[in-house]
């Protein structure tokens, strides 16, 4: 298998008014093709940082890339100028967020969102567009999709909004997909769905997946590598059984003795 | 007996429709027929109005309106001190004050919503620059600053819009300034980036529909003020030449005669509040009619 996204020594700093946070410290991973690999820490240990600079979506300034490199097959993402990133934003990588309440604009209908896409990074019309977008909302689930592209995002619950994100993520047919904590926001019945479609459509269509999440349990349901940060700093990685049986650093034991478990005594 | 009617919802959402939000709006409803009216008078202001607006006839000098004691049904709502008929000189003089208030605020809300735009979303010493020279000009009385230019280029109805336009885009840059640095942190921005929008595209797509509903409301007050403005400059003889009637150059004449013919200021003075007033509540319901939350209820 072959490494679709590959971060090497990332370093990634915050130079504020009055002190330099440093955000993401000497960062290296690798997602291969058809493979999810899942981020854990805690908030604050630069899951998020590390994500966003996949795209060089982090705000600068603040934010400086002070080191390493983001590699999409040999091309460094971090050396690229701002219009070939645009050629490769929801096209090659894309991603979906945290809160679906606020990642769709509050004033366009989803369908038209979702075709922005295909008329971005496609040169699709209007027309095409519209037909690319109801087999997009289809395949990530969500029922009764002509009249649902036609709605605003507030007349969406939060489950469907985060299908509408996946929709919107997956129509350009990116190889890289990054999903920043995409179940945080949804109640825990619905979490679960929201999981299994990723992973399902992931195989399908043989995306790397770059999941963030602070929630062990998540991790062991659809990952199949683990990476642990904290502080900004990769702790430990490796496979998902390995770490959670055998876990060689003192914080991701600690981690998941933080975990709350159902007994039964 | 008395018959009870309840309204039961019937569980059905309503077919949603801008124009169905202005109707169970009664006083928007009022407001937007003002408004209606006297864009049609000014339209047709030759066809409508009795008399030729600037005709003297001295013959019939101040003459009260036609339901008075002197009145004359020729001119219902009487005649100035140079027996000029006053409603004709009303229905001219709403072509200039409506064009006046309605292009100045124009002028002024793209100048302004695009200064707010840049500046808010692109932010640095090119905000910091921007917003010192809003202060600057939001510091000088705007009034004044349009006397001294309309005293520098000359006076004429261009001059007038072009004067009300560059001094009245503070305020809808500022709004929108404000608007746009709390939404260029919300995700839905760094997800139009993130699928590979620009930035003049994310200004121009996302940001601007959703600061539509503060210019909306900043517009229409200041169509307003544009043409009280207008009056004002009018009246200190800085406006639009004489032989073009505007509502401002009358009321500003009739102030000289409030004491016998108080009809000369008060029916232009009227006139310019109903038109402040209904532009001000058709902004309000633009605004509602903007947001598609407001109306889908």
């Amino acid at each position: 298998m072959k490494p679709l996204l590959r971060i090497e020594e990332l370093s990634v700093d915050f130079r504020l008014d009055t002190e330099t946070v440093h955000a993401v410290d000497s960062v290296s991973l690798t997602v291969e093709e058809g493979e999810t690999l899942a981020v854990v820490g805690e908030s604050g240990s630069g899951k998020t940082a590390t994500a966003l600079s996949v795209l060089r979506l982090n705000p600068e300034p603040p934010c400086v890339y002070s080191g390493g490199g983001v590699f999409l097959g040999d091309r460094d993402v971090l050396k690229l100028s701002e219009k070939d990133l645009r050629g490769i934003r929801g096209n090659e990588v894309a991603m979906i967020f945290q809160d679906p309440m606020s990642s769709l604009n509050p004033l366009k209908r989803v369908g038209v969102q979702i075709g922005e896409v295909l008329r971005r990074h496609q040169g699709a019309t209007r027309s095409e567009a519209r037909q690319a977008v109801l087999p997009a909302l289809r395949e990530a689930g969500i029922p009764d999709a002509e009249r649902r592209a036609g709605q605003y995002p507030h007349q969406l619950s939060g489950g469907l909004r985060q299908r509408v994100m996946i929709a919107m993520a997956l129509v350009g047919r990116p190889k890289v997909l990054i999903a920043d904590e995409p179940t945080t926001a949804l109640d825990v019945t619905v979490q679960a769905q929201i999981l299994d479609l990723l992973v399902d459509l992931g195989q399908r269509h043989g995306m790397a997946i770059m999941l963030i999440t602070h929630d062990l349990g998540v991790v062991a349901e659809v990952a199949d590598r683990v990476v642990v940060m904290n502080r900004g700093q990769v702790v430990e990685t490796g496979d998902v059984l390995d770490v959670f049986d055998r876990p060689a650093d003192e914080y991701t034991r600690a981690l998941l003795r933080a975990t709350p478990k159902l007994e039964l005594t | 007996m008395t018959a009870i009617t309840v309204a039961i919802p019937t569980g059905r959402a309503r077919t949603a429709s801008p124009l169905r939000a202005v109707l169970r709006n009664k006083l928007a409803l009022v407001a937007v027929v003002v408004l209606a009216l006297m864009l049609l008078a000014a339209v047709f202001a030759p066809l409508l109005a009795p008399h030729d607006p600037n005709a003297q006839d001295l013959l019939v000098r101040l003459r009260p309106p036609a339901w008075m004691a002197g009145g004359t049904s020729e001119h219902l709502l009487g005649t100035d001190q140079l027996g000029r008929d006053l409603l004709s000189r009303l229905i001219y003089g709403s072509r200039i004050s409506l064009l006046v208030g309605a292009s100045a605020a124009l002028l002024a809300g793209i100048i302004g919503a695009t200064i707010g735009l840049v500046s808010g979303f692109l932010g640095g010493w090119f905000d910091r620059v921007l917003m010192r020279i809003a202060d600057i000009q939001l510091a000088f009385p705007s009034i004044l600053l349009a006397l001294a230019i309309v005293g520098f280029l000359g006076s004429g109805l261009w001059y007038v819009i072009i004067v009300l336009g560059f001094t009245g885009w503070v305020s809808y840059a500022r709004v929108v300034r404000s608007e746009v640095l709390s939404l260029r942190s919300r995700e839905f921005v760094t997800e139009a980036r993130a699928i590979g929008v620009g930035n003049v595209t994310i200004m121009r797509r996302h940001l601007l529909p959703n600061v539509m509903a503060p210019l909306a409301t900043i517009g229409t007050l200041h169509v307003a003020s544009a043409i009280v403005a207008e009056a004002s400059l009018s009246y200190l003889g800085m406006g639009v030449p004489k032989e073009i009637v505007t509502w401002g150059a009358m009321l500003a004449n009739g102030q000289l005669y409030l004491g016998t013919a108080w009809w000369l200021a008060v029916f232009p003075g009227v006139a310019l509040m109903c038109a402040a007033l209904a532009v001000n509540v058709t902004g309000d319901v633009l605004r509602d009619v903007a947001d598609p939350k407001a109306y889908r209820r």
